[in-house]
């Protein structure tokens, strides 16, 4: 059992200006499943690179169970990269590719052999270790890929966006084999992503990398009812954001007075909530009741999409298209802001 | 696969094999008719007389072609070692990364294949005496390899150009070493480049006179050295049995390494540049 002490990590590029990762520091438990999520260039292939030993840093360390492995080589810190394309080494068979790991440690080929059968049964591919790997399907190669990582036992696994490849239907049921394997084994496993959803579904904690600075480390459901600022609130889709003064527990804005959960910020911010929460057509209780005008209605298939204003400002919502068939445009309809979905952001 | 090509198409292929055939198998034959001829004069078709005595001197001790051709085949195999071994090296730079000057060196790389080897060796003449080079075979092996590296290079570059050396990183966060990665991920890789340009490599030392005859100074006397010796000397029969004899490595090579040559390996793909 492994836990990952990312302290300080900085990476500037030579020639470049910022850096490209600027002093990420993150506590990661053992046998935890860890996302780094991040648009493309927010630095945390950058990170995963620096961790497997593939990259120098420019300063900061990374200890597992407190032991400093940036001195040590790539192949004897006991973390293993799972790449985005697989990098199957296609002129070896299935078989050969899942023991390569084990073949490098000089283990015993009977051994390998027996091992290697375990672990394509694991990952159910069973009867194909004699194959190549160019005739694999992209599912299939990603799970071999897997295989050959976790066959070596390595204290930390490293996979770089482990479900962006695949086909949608494949997705869940790689996620799930991700999870149940490595919840098994009890490996200390970090992703990088830059889908919210993949980071959401997969892991227990996302660490949200925006510029190469760590904006927000937290449980996956953090993100959408308590991000830090404006920039995590719309990187997983937030969209309303109306400025104000919190105070007493009430929000002062151009919507009226507000009842704020326990917790929020007090002073000067901007009130925040997600458009799926917004209940639309009855009221509830005897606070953050509002009347609002329906701008706009868009049908998306499972929801329904919609701006409202109250008074004069515009707002989205997000709804189960049944519950607005019997509105159309222009529509005085009450609307109620549930207090635990509020939050305030500086 | 279904023959679906027109009939212009398949004509224009066997007379692409006829031409083929006419100008490297055609050239060949009277060659061979000489080394077993007693004279063969105008107006004959073929020699009046055949005789093996052309074949029984090649192959005797005192012609001195077989000592000749064990030495032009340790020649050649050396330069063609330390070919691939500065090539291979080379070749992963000018293919995989960029830097200053890239277009300079690959240029001097390639000025070999374009000045004449004769303007080249009376430079390096004078060099190879004041460190006492010449008529040596290491300083044969040495000036072979003018010739031998943009071939070997070239043919690297192309192979490493399209090499992605992330399986290298996968294979060392596998654990395996720097020396397992190269064995077991890089060069099965680039193996067929080294096929390809080793053979060049060889083929091209093989046929090397001019080089031969400076630096060696006429003491290390390989297989065309002798062949041009027993050519001008007008012995058209024993020329043609020490010429069989001289082919055939390069068609034992060929043989053994056709499937790397035909276009699909990809090791070819870096003469485009020459």
């Amino acid at each position: 059992m492994t836990n990952v002490s990312i302290q300080n990590l900085t990476k500037v590029y030579p020639g470049a200006d910022t850096p490209a990762l600027d002093r990420l520091s993150l506590e990661i438990a053992s046998g935890e499943l860890t996302a780094l999520l991040g648009p493309s260039g927010c630095g945390k292939t950058t990170t995963m690179k620096m961790i497997a030993g593939l990259l120098d840093p420019t300063s900061g360390d990374v200890r597992f169970n407190d032991r400093s492995i940036l001195r040590e080589k790539p192949e004897s810190r006991g973390v293993v990269m799972v790449f985005q394309n697989y990098l199957l080494f296609p002129y070896m068979s299935v078989a050969d590719n899942v023991g390569f790991g084990l073949k490098m440690r000089k283990v015993d080929p009977d051994e390998i052999k027996r091992r290697v059968g375990e672990m394509l049964d694991l990952v159910k591919l069973p009867d194909l270790g004699d194959r190549k790997p160019s005739a694999l399907s992209g599912g299939q190669q990603q799970r071999v890929a897997l295989a050959r990582a976790l066959i070596v036992e390595p204290e930390v696994l490293l996979l770089d966006e482990p479900l962006s490849n695949l086909d949608a239907h494949l997705r869940f049921e790689m996620r799930d084999l991700i999870r149940t394997l490595q919840q098994e084994m009890g490996i200390t496993t970090i992703f990088v992503t830059h889908d919210q959803e993949e980071a959401v579904v997969l892991a227990d904690r996302v660490a949200l990398i925006l510029d190469g600075q760590m904006k927000q480390y937290d449980q996956a459901d953090a993100f959408y009812k308590r991000p830090i600022d404006e920039a995590t609130a719309r990187f997983f889709g937030g969209h309303n954001f109306i400025p104000g003064t919190s105070q007493d527990g009430k929000f002062a804005s151009a919507l009226g007075p507000l009842g704020l959960p326990d917790g929020a910020m007090t002073g000067a911010g901007k009130l925040t909530f997600r458009p799926e929460n917004v209940c639309i057509g009855h009221t509830r209780g005897d606070q953050n009741n509002l009347t609002a005008t329906l701008d706009d209605i868009i049908y998306l298939g499972t929801q329904t999409r919609l701006k409202i204003r109250i008074g004069d400002t515009a707002v989205e919502a997000v709804v189960n298209p049944n519950d607005v068939e019997s509105y159309s445009i222009g529509d005085q309809v009450p609307i109620h802001l549930p207090v635990g979905t509020l939050w305030v952001i500086s | 696969m279904i023959n679906q090509d027109g009939v212009w198409t398949r004509w224009f292929r066997y007379l692409t094999c006829l031409v083929l055939v006419v100008w490297l198998i055609m050239p060949l034959i009277p060659l061979a008719i000489w080394s077993f001829a007693r004279g063969w004069f105008f107006p004959d078709i073929l020699p009046r007389q055949w005789t093996m005595q052309a074949w029984e001197y090649a192959l005797s001790e005192t012609a001195g072609v077989l000592d000749s051709l064990w030495l032009t085949i340790g020649i050649s195999l050396s330069a063609t070692a330390l070919s691939i071994l500065v090539g291979v090296p080379a070749g992963r730079a000018l293919g995989m990364y960029k830097f200053k000057g890239k277009e300079v060196v690959e240029l001097m790389i390639l000025a070999p294949t374009i000045v004449p080897g004769i303007a080249v060796v009376l430079g390096i003449h004078s060099v190879f005496i004041s460190l006492g080079l010449t008529n040596t075979v290491q300083g044969v092996i040495l000036v072979h390899l003018i010739p031998t590296l943009p071939y070997m290079t070239l043919v690297m570059a192309g192979i490493f150009s399209n090499y992605d050396p992330a399986f290298e990183a996968q294979a060392r966060s596998l654990g395996a070493s720097p020396l397992k990665t190269f064995w077991y991920v890089t060069l099965p890789a680039i193996m067929p480049g080294i096929i390809v340009g080793g053979l060049f490599a060889f083929l091209v030392s093989w046929s090397q006179y001019i080089l031969t005859l400076m630096i060696g100074g006429g003491r290390v006397v390989t297989l065309p050295l002798l062949l041009f010796n027993f050519a001008t000397s007008g012995r058209n029969d024993i020329t043609g049995a020490i010429g069989m004899i001289y082919i055939l490595p390069g068609i034992f090579i060929l043989l053994l390494t056709a499937k790397q040559l035909s276009g699909r390996s990809g090791a070819v793909g870096g003469f485009g540049r020459i």
